[in-house]
């Protein structure tokens, strides 16, 4: 079992969601984050007074799954993420100790199997 | 004490003064609702299409329009007698007791809020800067001609066609050059591809009580004075966009056993509309019935409108055009010359009056359609009409104005002026 984490463009939030549905991941929660990376800095002015906003804002993804679909979530929040700008955002692949469905008190592999999957 | 200049009424001019900044408030209030209706990003830019209507308007209005629309000319345009105002003064405007400049200020904000309502075809996607020169050429090639149509002396009103508050030059031409607006603009990238929801629900709903607040002034003043006519236009305003807003609720329950609070504030604006045109022709009841009939067209439309690939975003057509019109022919089957003073329709036996509406219906909307359609593709000649689509995804908030509506100030370094840094600042990668 591994925990996906993509870091997201807001606007694309929407395309990795449809992308990991057609990947027939199910199981997901997201988080609005803000973060830098490394991209091209916004400069704001309300006025008098001029700012450098170092943070931007992103879409946090966590995705719990088996081995066999972390490739497939990956891809998946490639396709669905990616304009080729910087700013794109990150993929973390760990190691997820235990996994527990709190309804049924599954663990583990069967916990992270969506309902009604394989 | 100062003698009033000859034929002067001081009641009527004390209520358009409170009329003129009524009307004035409509903008702001429908940059309200128009920045509600769009995603949080583009709040900004959604509020400051209208904010600068109150500008560029104003100014093309005082230089040209208003002579273009109100001084003596021909059938079709107003002639160059007052243009930058140069014979507008304290002196009372012909056919009312309200100075002069009184009554080119009250039309002015009716040229204001007028093009900033053509702003709901475009919003999210069209450049800040083009915008505001399509403002400036829109309010004086559209809007005065429809104007001085019905008001000026143009054939319309030669022939009989009755408006009482802008069925012609505000809601027809606002609709019909949205349509055309968003056919030259072209749809948001985004558009049927993504669910693109109202960011904020409440500034719908404080925008389109704030409109219908102004619209007593709109339609109450129209008739420049405190007597019949602007009494009858006062108290229809009240009794037709409520009327719509019942018929809506009932609409909403029969397709989806909810009232929603989007579809309510788009029915008090459909309603305001509706009646615009015949405010001061229609009795009591019939304004009721109006409203409640009005309801169903743009109701219908607007639910097709969300299906076609046609992104006319905030759906200016079914809410101003079609409600427009539906008002204008309106006043065709149930003007009674028992209360307007004026006019019978055809149910009190005065067909012709009819036919002379219909005439409005098929001219106004070919005349702002095709103009708008020509003006815009001519602009799109010589400058780009769109944001880019990386600044359409990072939202034109940042991307037009560098300001966000929803900053937070975390991450946000300050800038000295010593520093020199302009924008934008590349920050290269470690």
């Amino acid at each position: 079992m591994k925990l996906v984490i993509g870091i997201v463009r807001p606007e694309r939030a929407n395309d990795v969601l449809t992308a990991l549905h057609r990947a027939e991941v199910r199981g997901l929660s997201i988080t609005r984050v803000q973060g830098h990376g490394g991209e091209l800095e916004r400069v704001e002015t309300y006025r008098g007074t001029t700012v450098k906003m170092s943070l931007s804002e992103k879409v946090r993804f966590e995705v719990a799954v088996s081995d066999d679909f972390v490739d497939t979530t990956i891809d998946a929040l490639l396709e669905g993420a990616r304009t080729g700008e910087v700013g794109d955002g990150k993929i973390f692949v760990m190691p997820l100790e235990r996994a527990i469905r709190i309804r049924t008190g599954e663990a583990d592999v069967a916990a992270v199997t969506p309902v009604g999957g394989s | 004490m100062i003698a009033l200049a000859h034929g002067l009424d001081p009641a009527a001019t004390a209520w358009m003064f409170v009329a003129t900044a009524l009307v004035l408030l409509m903008t702001p209030a429908l940059g309200l609702f128009y920045a509600g209706l769009v995603r949080s990003k583009n709040t900004l830019n959604t509020f400051m299409m209208c904010l600068g209507a109150l500008g560029v308007v104003t100014v093309s209005f005082a230089l040209v329009g208003y002579s273009l629309a109100f001084s003596h000319g021909n059938g079709f345009v107003g002639g160059l007698h007052d243009v930058f105002l140069r014979h507008v003064s304290f002196a009372p405007r012909a056919g009312t007791h309200i100075p002069e400049l009184l009554y080119f200020t009250y039309q002015a904000a009716f040229c204001i809020v007028t093009a900033a309502l053509v702003s709901g075809a475009v919003v999210e996607r069209m450049r800040y800067g083009t915008f505001l020169i399509f403002l400036v050429v829109w309010s004086i090639v559209v809007y005065p001609v429809l104007a001085h149509w019905v008001w000026g002396g143009g054939w319309l009103e030669t022939r009989g066609t009755l408006d009482f508050a802008g069925g012609v030059p505000v809601e027809m031409a606002s609709g019909f050059s949205a349509f055309a607006a968003a056919i030259v603009v072209g749809a948001r990238k985004d558009y049927g591809r993504q669910a693109l929801l109202p960011h904020n629900a409440m500034f719908v709903l404080l925008g389109a009580g704030l409109l219908w607040f102004g619209w007593f002034g709109f339609n109450g003043g129209s008739g420049f004075g405190t007597g019949r006519p602007d009494v009858l236009a006062f108290v229809n305003t009240l009794l037709a966009p409520a009327c719509t807003l019942v018929v809506w609720f009932v609409l909403d329950l029969v397709r989806d056993r909810r009232v929603t609070a989007v579809g309510a504030a788009t029915a008090v604006i459909v309603g305001c509309v509706g009646i615009t045109p015949a405010a001061g022709y229609v009795s009591p009841l019939w304004a009721m019935l109006l409203g409640a009939l009005a309801a169903l067209p743009s109701y219908a439309f607007i639910l097709r409108r969300a299906r076609t690939r046609l992104d006319e975003t905030l759906d200016v057509l079914a809410a101003h055009g079609l409600a427009g019109l539906f008002g204008i022919l309106f006043i065709g089957f149930f003007a009674q010359a028992k209360w307007n003073g004026v006019a019978d329709g055809l149910l009190y036996g005065h067909a012709a009056q009819l036919g002379d509406q219909a005439l409005a219906v098929l001219a106004a909307p070919v005349y702002a359609f095709a103009v708008t359609f020509a003006v815009l593709r001519l602009l799109g000649l010589v400058m780009p009409l769109r944001a880019g689509e990386r600044e359409e995804s990072v939202g034109l908030d940042v991307a037009e104005h560098g300001e966000e509506a929803y900053a937070s100030g975390e991450g946000a370094i300050l800038i000295r002026p010593e520093d020199g840094v302009t924008p934008p600042v590349a920050v290269v990668p470690a």
